[in-house]
């Protein structure tokens, strides 16, 4: 209980707030202006938390985000499971307690901090509101640019406070075209002036910033380095620069009797702050014995030249220091302070992260910026070693035994761990860190990166800076994953998408499926039926009477133009610029592999003017393709893409009965199959309203598809229902879908193929033309290893036994070959012909049956291969993979 | 302490082969042809510090279940080595069998998870398929209500799958291959090649001189497609930044790893007590070892969102390495058109699985010339015969 609350100082906390708190389970009390740390250290509180791995009692090292020792769990006012108490700003019911630098994540987590992203373009972006940022932000502005600055801590200026600072501060808080941002870290700077910033609010609303700028100024300042010796991790040993800030921005003195540990004039003035404030300064303790340096001398305090703090002692505090000094004169004293400064260090992470090089300054025993960083790029103040005191090269007090310096206070690493690293080979610090870790804990090295690199130079023998410093990467200090998540959480992980019929489908019970971002009916179950129940009647009532699908989701893309056609010919297999208005044609694409990777139809609109369509799932990727093509490879080509996916919605009326339930709807078009014929579309208006009709079917029935401008999508597909009722007329959703186009044998991209499937493999070579011409995958369909007899084929499968439904990805082998198995690793590789892509119960066909890819399938049919899954092998007998009206008569009529 | 790693080397003015790359690959390389071919006078060069590219930012997941025959033996005959790795290294390697699981969050990845299990078991690999109940009792803090955007079906599992500590694995390499005479050199960037009669390789130009050699291997990831145009090879190669993360560290809450493809992330929990994390890679081709800051936010929405538990949770460090990926998603392992020349490549964003088999191999390629037979099926030329072995998994549905 050494540290307390002193009449001098203060300048930054308001002595008549008292502000309560409780730290470990102790109610104490604090000012308005505190940090966590500055209120613990005012209580006297010594031991904040213990070493995550030797368990070692840890106190407060620094003032600031490079802290390594104090680290808390706050609960209230809400909850962190670790983080550096000099990071945290008191407030009213704060709780906390120590944590030995790793954190707790409860299983039932409390609420979070909320986060919104923000997006801005500025000409100037300032990291660092310390002096030398608050003057290049007001020097932007005032040349005109939109300036955001950041600064890390919720106070302006430097940490020791300045009124110039302050009253600058003040002018850019009102100025135009500026936006000052407190207790706001930069992550990152990125490529081309791209800043990610968080910033923390006080009322637990966070905001990330995203900002591109033309002009980054890093004014990130300089981190004091500690200097190591035995035990010099005890409570009570702490930068120099911390305790000043401590006294004089919170008035609190951390110590009574104080050494100042120093390799710089930096630390001097100290000494009469602490005697100021009512403390005592047993000596400065300055390790350059070569008359370097030319602090004033400080009236009545010991200066020790060419004298090393060696070690202290203390369990939980510092109690004395033993000092070494020249020829190896040893003493003792006593005090409860170590204030140590072994330098300043440039904090350069996040201009090291965006390719800025270092170089080392030998006055400043440090690295400065080397002038490579990218050209927007600038770095100013402190952070390019300007005003920082000149240091002797002095990493840790030499000793003997180096097993008590600790170098990583979170890692409990030693200069010893280092040396031995060295001694066993390791020459590279990144080689040094990796194998001790030090630096990969939660403040990245920022006290402990310098000292492990220069340990590593003088023990390989080379000169000071030969290597850097460890790196930092980004972020700057550690974010919350909810913050960088934003809102995109919950539904809007990934936008649902829905069409204009859904709250028909949710109004009638409709089960949904998860189809790309699209939320597609999967069945209609009615009550008492299981899905299964639900299709087959589904299924039953498209094959014997009508059923209707909403067909919205298909993506669609208008392709116009003079060249529309002859850029259609270059991305389907077949030719598509033949196409006359009024027909619609099926086309297969390939991926430049030569394998099948969409499928749709396309409808001639007009001489210049096409729809295609597309999956649900690869609308948005079919239209990047026509684009990238269209784009980078014929851009000569006089074409036009436009998604129209959400413009129309899509209503699928089939059965044989779909031509009564259209004509019922009421139609001006002449639905008579000689004027009507399949795969054609005519314009005129179903159900009053406009509309396109498409004889298409992927159910091998006699099909209408009606398209509708998408607002008139639930209307008319509540005509539907509405007139189709006399008929029979059942919704269905994709399960049903499924079951019927795999009847018929057709195919579903994603399902059936699987981006290793050519069109001769799906038995659809028909549709890949041959006169030379060219278009995707042409020349890959060419290759000899696409033209083998035994690739996979599509074929269909009927269970042996005629009741057993087998499992969509079973394997299929040769029968009796996985025998035995019972879904154990086969001792030896089981040969495999293929595997079961689609499979389902059939209301028409009395069994259940399957499409799979198998190994010259083709040349197959009649035989029996056994189906593999989950144990079971299930003997099928290969059969064409068309179940359904192999005529066409019913689709065609 | 006995402990020794690798010894420095400077380069000799000619060996019976070069290793382009000091990463794991090429020092499992040199391990294996010294170790199982007797050819000692091997020399690694690397460009930074020895496993300093991919081998140290990668996430270590280590599994073999792939879908295709080849693939799974090769990744297969890797898996068995990490088995007994730490004993033939003499090393402790932090590999820890904690099982993989992959999971399903659609229909069609339910079809694809169930059909790489079944042929995972054919090929004699260890692979389940797990129900959502199954999930939640091998790792209950995934969500698997439905209240996710894209709700848990099923996952893939495999109990030999898991982790280890790359550092370790590549230090554990080059220690070994030294001690049986290979020299590893540091700090020494490849930037050309010698050619002989005919066009022939046989050497390299160096930041320390020009090194000659019997037969040269390029195993330099990201950064092979850049060596190969040296001398006008073009590789069907695109590389892209992919990163990862850690997060602080925390009490251990994870004991397998979890992969979601639909959600897009995957993560682990290191002994020291990070979450590892990764995603997809960025979709633009670069050199630069930086990523693109909204692939974080995405990977840590689905993170979120996929584990409650990491509500609280805090990134520390972001990370990015070059990735070397193939149109087939799978390596490139093999002669070239040039003499003297060979490549072991294209690993991708999934090599570290694979590092003592890609280096078995890949040895004895160079110690004969001719491709191993597990490695047969992977050569250049399949660019060129089409007989591509695709491991993107089942294209995403679409219909
Ligand atoms: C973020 C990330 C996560 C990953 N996660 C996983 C995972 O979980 N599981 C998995 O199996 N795989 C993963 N990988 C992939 C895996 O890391 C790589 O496939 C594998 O490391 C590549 O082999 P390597 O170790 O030899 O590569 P590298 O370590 O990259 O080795 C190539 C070496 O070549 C050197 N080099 C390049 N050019 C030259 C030159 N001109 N001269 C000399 N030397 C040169 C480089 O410096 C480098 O050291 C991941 C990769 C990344 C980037």
């Amino acid at each position: 209980m050494t540290g307390r609350r002193v009449e001098v100082g203060g300048a930054g906390v308001d002595r008549a707030r008292p502000i309560g708190f409780r730290f470990d389970d102790v109610d104490r009390e604090g000012l308005a202006g505190d940090t966590l740390a500055s209120a613990l250290l005012a209580a006297g509180v010594d031991v904040v938390a213990s070493s995550p791995i030797l368990g070692r009692p840890r106190g407060i090292v620094s003032a600031g985000s490079e802290e390594p020792s104090a680290f808390v769990e706050l609960t209230e006012p809400w909850f962190d499971p670790i983080v550096a108490a000099t990071t945290v700003e008191l407030v009213e019911g704060l709780a906390a307690r120590g944590r030995p630098g790793v954190g707790r994540l409860p299983t039932s987590p409390p609420p979070e901090r909320r986060a919104r992203h923000v997006h801005r373009h500025v000409e100037t972006v300032v990291v660092g509101g310390g002096t030398a940022g608050l003057e290049a932000a007001e020097a932007a502005a005032a040349r005109g640019d939109r300036v955001l600055v950041a600064q890390d801590r919720p106070w302006w200026g430097p940490a020791i406070p300045d009124p110039e600072a302050q009253a600058r501060a003040a002018r850019l808080a009102v100025a135009d075209d500026v936006t000052a941002l407190a207790s706001t870290v930069a992550l990152g700077v990125y490529d081309d002036g791209y800043v990610v910033l968080l910033e923390r609010g006080g009322d637990g609303r966070d905001r990330v910033w995203h900002v591109r700028a033309a002009r980054v100024v890093l004014a990130t300042g300089a981190t004091e380095r500690p200097i190591a010796f035995a035990d010099c991790d005890r409570p009570g040993v702490m930068l120099a620069g911390a305790v000043r800030v401590y006294l004089e921005r919170f008035a609190v003195l951390a110590g009574q009797r104080a050494v100042v540990f120093t390799t710089n004039d930096g630390a001097y003035p100290l000494a009469d702050r602490i005697r100021e404030a009512g403390g005592e300064v047993v000596a400065i303790v300055d390790v350059r014995d070569d008359g370097s340096g030319n602090a004033p001398p400080v009236s009545g305090i010991e200066v020790l030249r060419g004298w090393a703090v060696a070690a202290v002692e203390g369990e939980t505090r510092v109690r004395a220091v033993h000092l070494v000094g020249p020829g190896g004169r040893r003493e003792r004293v006593e005090a409860d302070l170590v204030a140590v400064s072994g330098g300043w260090m440039p904090s350069l992470g996040l201009y090291r992260a965006i390719g800025g090089g270092l170089r080392p300054d030998e006055r400043l025993a440090a690295f400065v910026p080397d002038g490579s960083g990218p050209p927007w790029l600038e770095v100013v103040g402190a952070a390019a070693g300007e005003g920082l005191p000149a240091s002797a090269p002095f990493w840790y007090t030499p000793a003997e035994d180096l097993t008590r310096h600790v170098v990583d206070l979170q890692r409990d690493q030693t200069v010893a761990d280092v040396l031995a690293a060295v001694e066993a080979g390791l020459r590279s610090v990144e080689h040094v860190k990796r194998r001790t870790y030090i630096g990969t804990a939660l403040d990245q090295g920022r006290t402990s990166g310098h000292l492990v690199a220069e340990i590593v130079n003088a023990a390989l023998g080379d000169p000071l800076g030969a290597q850097g410093p460890t790196t930092a990467r980004p972020p700057t200090a550690p974010a919350p994953f909810t913050a960088l998540a934003g809102v995109d959480r919950g539904e809007l992980l990934d936008p649902v998408r829905t069409t204009p019929i859904h709250r028909w489908h949710v109004a009638n019970g409709a089960t949904f499926e998860d189809v790309g971002q699209w939320k597609r009916p999967r069945a209609y179950p009615r009550p008492g039926e299981d899905l299964e129940a639900a299709v087959l009647r589904e299924c039953r009532a498209v094959r014997e009477a009508a059923g209707v699908l909403d067909a919205s989701t298909l993506g669609k893309i208008e392709v116009v133009g003079p060249d529309a056609g002859a850029f259609l010919d270059r991305m389907y297999t077949n030719r598509m610029s033949t196409l006359p208005v009024g027909r619609i044609r099926y086309g297969l694409m390939l991926g430049l592999d030569g394998m099948v990777v969409d499928d749709g139809v396309a409808m001639r609109l007009a001489e210049d003017r096409f729809l295609v369509t597309t999956t649900t799932g690869g609308a948005a990727a079919v239209l990047d393709r026509f684009e990238e093509w269209l784009q980078t490879e014929w851009p000569h080509l006089r074409v036009y893409c436009t998604s129209v996916t959400e413009q129309w919605a899509v209503v699928a009326i089939g059965g044989p009965l779909a031509r009564e339930v259209v004509r019922a709807m009421g139609t001006d078009v002449d639905l008579d199959a000689s004027s009507f014929p399949f795969m054609t579309w005519r314009e005129g208006t179903v159900a009053e309203v406009p509309a396109r009709l498409c004889r298409v079917s992927f159910t091998g029935e006699l099909s209408y598809e009606l398209h509708v401008d998408g607002r008139h999508g639930a209307h008319v597909w509540e005509a539907a229902i509405a007139a189709g009722e006399p008929y029979g007329l059942t919704p269905y959703g994709t399960e049903a879908m499924h079951v019927l186009r795999a009847e018929k044998g057709y195919i579903i991209v994603g399902q059936d193929t699987d981006g290793t499937v050519t069109p001769d493999d799906l038995g659809m070579g028909w549709i890949v033309r041959t006169d030379g011409s060219d278009f995707l995958g042409r020349r890959s369909l060419e290759r000899p290893d696409a033209r083998r007899p035994d690739r996979r084929h599509l074929v269909g499968l009927v269970p042996v036994d005629r009741s057993t439904l087998v499992a969509e990805g079973a394997q299929l082998v040769a029968r009796g070959d996985a025998d035995g198995l019972g879904g154990r690793p086969a001792p030896e590789p089981v040969p495999m012909l293929g595997h079961v892509t689609s499979s389902y119960r059939s209301a028409v066909l009395g069994h259940p049956f399957a499409l799979a890819m198998l190994r010259a399938g083709r040349s197959r049919h009649g035989e029996v291969v056994d189906a593999v899954a989950h144990g079971r092998s299930v003997p099928c007998e290969v059969v064409p993979p068309i179940f359904w009206d192999p005529e066409d008569a019913r689709r065609d009529g | 302490m006995a402990e020794r790693y690798w010894r420095a080397a400077a380069p000799k003015a000619s060996y019976e082969v070069v290793i382009v790359g000091a990463g794991g690959h090429g020092l499992a390389t040199a391990y294996y042809l010294a170790r199982n071919h007797g050819i000692t006078d091997v020399c690694v060069v690397e460009k930074g510090w020895l496993g300093g590219g991919n081998m140290a930012r990668n996430t270590t997941i280590i599994r073999s279940n792939y879908l295709w025959d080849e693939s799974a033996a090769i990744y297969e005959h890797a898996l068995r080595l990490w088995e007994g790795l730490e004993a033939e290294l003499d090393a402790d390697l932090q590999f820890s069998q904690r099982g993989v699981m992959n999971l399903a969050h659609g229909l069609q990845e339910v079809r694809a998870g169930v059909r790489r299990v079944e042929a995972n078991r054919l090929n004699g690999i260890d692979a389940e398929w797990l129900t959502p109940e199954q999930v939640h009792e091998r790792c209950p803090i995934i969500d698997t209500s439905p209240r996710l955007r894209y709700p848990v079906l099923g996952a893939t599992f495999q109990p030999r799958g898991g982790v280890a500590r790359h550092d370790k694995v590549a230090w554990a390499y080059a220690t070994r291959a030294s001690e049986l005479g290979v020299d590893i050199v540091e700090h020494c960037e490849v930037r050309g090649f010698v050619r002989g009669p005919g066009g022939r390789v046989e050497g390299v130009e160096t930041t320390r001189g020009r090194i000659l050699a019997g037969r040269v291997g390029l195993v330099a990831a990201g950064h092979t497609s850049v060596l190969a145009s040296l001398v006008g090879l073009r590789l069907p190669l695109q590389s892209h930044p992919l990163q990862a993360l850690v997060s602080v560290l925390y009490e251990p809450v994870l004991d397998t790893v979890v992969m979601s493809n639909a959600i897009h992330v995957y993560v682990s929990q290191a002994d020291k007590g990070e979450l590892v994390m990764g995603a997809g890679i960025d979709a633009y081709n670069g050199y630069a070892q930086r990523g693109s800051f909204h692939v974080i936010e995405h990977q840590l929405a689905a993170a979120v969102e996929l584990f409650p538990i990491f509500a609280h949770a805090k990134v520390l460090r972001t990370w990015a390495g070059i990735v070397d990926v193939c149109p087939d998603a799978s390596p490139i392992i093999g002669p070239t058109p040039i003499d003297g020349l060979f490549l072991n490549c294209g690993w991708g964003t999934g090599g570290f699985k694979a590092t003592p088999g890609s280096g078995w191999v890949f040895a004895e390629t160079l110690a004969t010339g001719r491709p191993h037979p597990l490695a047969a099926a992977f050569g250049l030329d399949r660019f060129t015969s089409g007989a591509l072995i695709d491991e993107h998994g089942a294209a995403a549905v679409a219909h």
